[in-house]
């Protein structure tokens, strides 16, 4: 068979069910930065919250979920996520195996690791921030929340965005493991088809050629949220003179 | 709690940790030459292997590793030219194509990592090393490579980090690393969480001791620039 048969849009042809999975593979990514703000937020609070309690248990977070393999917290939330699923619904009196959905479990794994390297770009983003900008709010009268949403947030988002395009780099090229699951995104789409044409390597490097894709284009998002951010700064300070 | 369970599953995971080693340092190993070969081409002047090695660069780390670990364990056999080759008894092998894989996209980070170090030299040193006469390979053997290396230290501990988890995908094409061998116990035993839970461990445990012979490398690389003890200074 013709090769761009195989990988057109045809009635024999991939083209659909791997730009299907493409996005999928975004679709995971997206979930998975989402949950990870949240739990990045969380951790960088904790760490940054001078208690030594809550502080030693966002080091243990950032450490565990940095220090395990990607494939082995896959593993952990899928397998134990449906065990725990399974407890519950045998204690509510249903018989037999509860699994979790795939794309679920993938997003949670993804995005508690991804939530990890977010603690440490947010925890240095706040500490970026000049002190005596939160004196100046201080002085002036702003209250704690006043002064977190019109100082701290937007800073910390701004000097976050280059982090941050690192953490969902990292996240869209972890979401691949997440096709052990078996949901079928790029790397389990690109899977799936060469094993079945048998043209392994034609298909490897069409699945490897769209997450290229996909990398080039988020970094190129990722740049634009950076000038954008920046308008405002004076060249200069933003070390372009 | 069953002790006795952990620490048989424990005895079984320990004895995998040689191969998870052995993964490790061959591709360490291996990725740290190409990424020398590569900076080399990226920094050397000529426009096309610098080009040449760009585009290396951004297809090893645009792309997920277990893709292009497939693309070398699948992919390879595929052709007639590699399966009838002198080089096939070596392909077969799923510990080779691990390596193979895991070297090959490692040097693409770690090229980049040595880029950025090699950008922090001062040019003022490569200055003052031609004016007394320096040049070629001991101006790059006493001066750029000791100094990048220091600058880059810190990030390539971290990429070292990294590999040692990256190790865990050769599960996925037959390897028997801890990973592997942890999958191959829960198949027989069904007991899923102890099983990772002790393999999680013996992770953290290695990349706590790596980052610890990284940070004492760091230590005693940058003695000149410890703050001169108290004793001293009076």
């Amino acid at each position: 068979m013709a090769t761009m048969e195989l990988i057109g849009f045809g009635s024999t042809g991939w083209g659909a069910l791997l730009l299907l999975g493409a996005a999928t593979t975004l679709a995971v990514t997206a979930t998975a930065l989402a949950i990870g703000a949240l739990l990045g937020t969380i951790v960088a609070g904790a760490k940054l919250s001078g208690n030594w309690l809550l502080s030693a248990m966002g080091s243990l977070y950032t450490t565990v979920f940095r220090g395990v393999p990607e494939l082995l917290i896959i593993y952990l939330i899928y397998f134990g996520g449906s065990s725990a699923m399974t407890a519950i619904g045998t204690a509510m009196g249903y018989e037999g195996f509860l699994g979790l959905p795939s794309f679920a479990a993938g997003a949670l794994a993804v995005g508690i690791i991804s939530g990890a390297y977010q603690a440490e770009v947010f925890r240095g983003a706040y500490l970026a921030i000049s002190k005596g900008e939160l004196e100046a709010a201080s002085a002036i009268g702003m209250h704690r929340g006043l002064r977190f949403r019109r100082i701290i947030m937007p800073q910390v988002l701004r000097f976050a965005i280059p982090g941050l395009g690192n953490v969902w780099q990292l996240s869209l090229k972890d979401s691949a493991l997440v096709s052990v699951t078996g949901l079928a995104e790029l790397m389990r789409t690109s899977q799936v088809a060469a094993g079945s044409t048998r043209q392994y390597f034609l298909f490897f490097i069409i699945g490897g050629a769209l997450y290229l894709i996909l990398t080039s284009l988020s970094d190129r998002v990722f740049n634009g949220a950076e000038r954008r951010t920046n308008r405002s700064m004076p060249a200069a300070a933003m070390g372009q003179a | 709690m069953d002790f006795t369970f952990l620490s048989q599953t424990m005895i079984t995971l320990l004895k995998a940790v040689p191969m998870t080693l052995a993964l490790f340092s061959a591709s360490i190993f291996f990725g740290l030459f190409l990424a020398l070969l590569i900076v080399w081409m990226r920094v050397g002047g000529n426009p096309v292997l610098s080009a040449i090695a760009k585009g290396y660069v951004f297809v090893f780390r645009g792309s997920p590793l277990l893709i292009q670990m497939f693309l070398v364990f699948y992919g390879l056999g595929q052709f007639g030219f590699i399966r009838y080759s002198f080089l096939w008894p070596f392909l077969r092998e799923p510990f080779v194509c691990a390596v193979l894989s895991l070297a090959l996209c490692t040097a693409g980070y770690t090229a980049e990592i040595f880029r950025g170090g090699i950008r922090a030299i001062s040019p003022r040193e490569i200055e003052a090393a031609r004016s007394i006469g320096m040049s070629g390979f001991v101006l790059v053997r006493r001066i750029l490579a000791p100094i990048a290396f220091r600058h880059a230290l810190p990030a390539y501990s971290t990429e070292i980090v990294l590999m040692m988890k990256s190790t865990a995908l050769a599960s996925l094409v037959t390897v028997w690393e801890v990973t592997g061998v942890a999958q191959r116990l829960i198949s027989q035993t069904y007991r899923t969480m102890e099983v990772f839970l002790c393999a999680a461990l013996i992770y953290l445990v290695l990349n706590f001791i790596i980052l610890q012979g990284m940070t004492l490398l760091e230590y005693s690389l940058s003695r000149h620039r410890r703050a001169t003890p108290a004793a001293l200074k009076a």
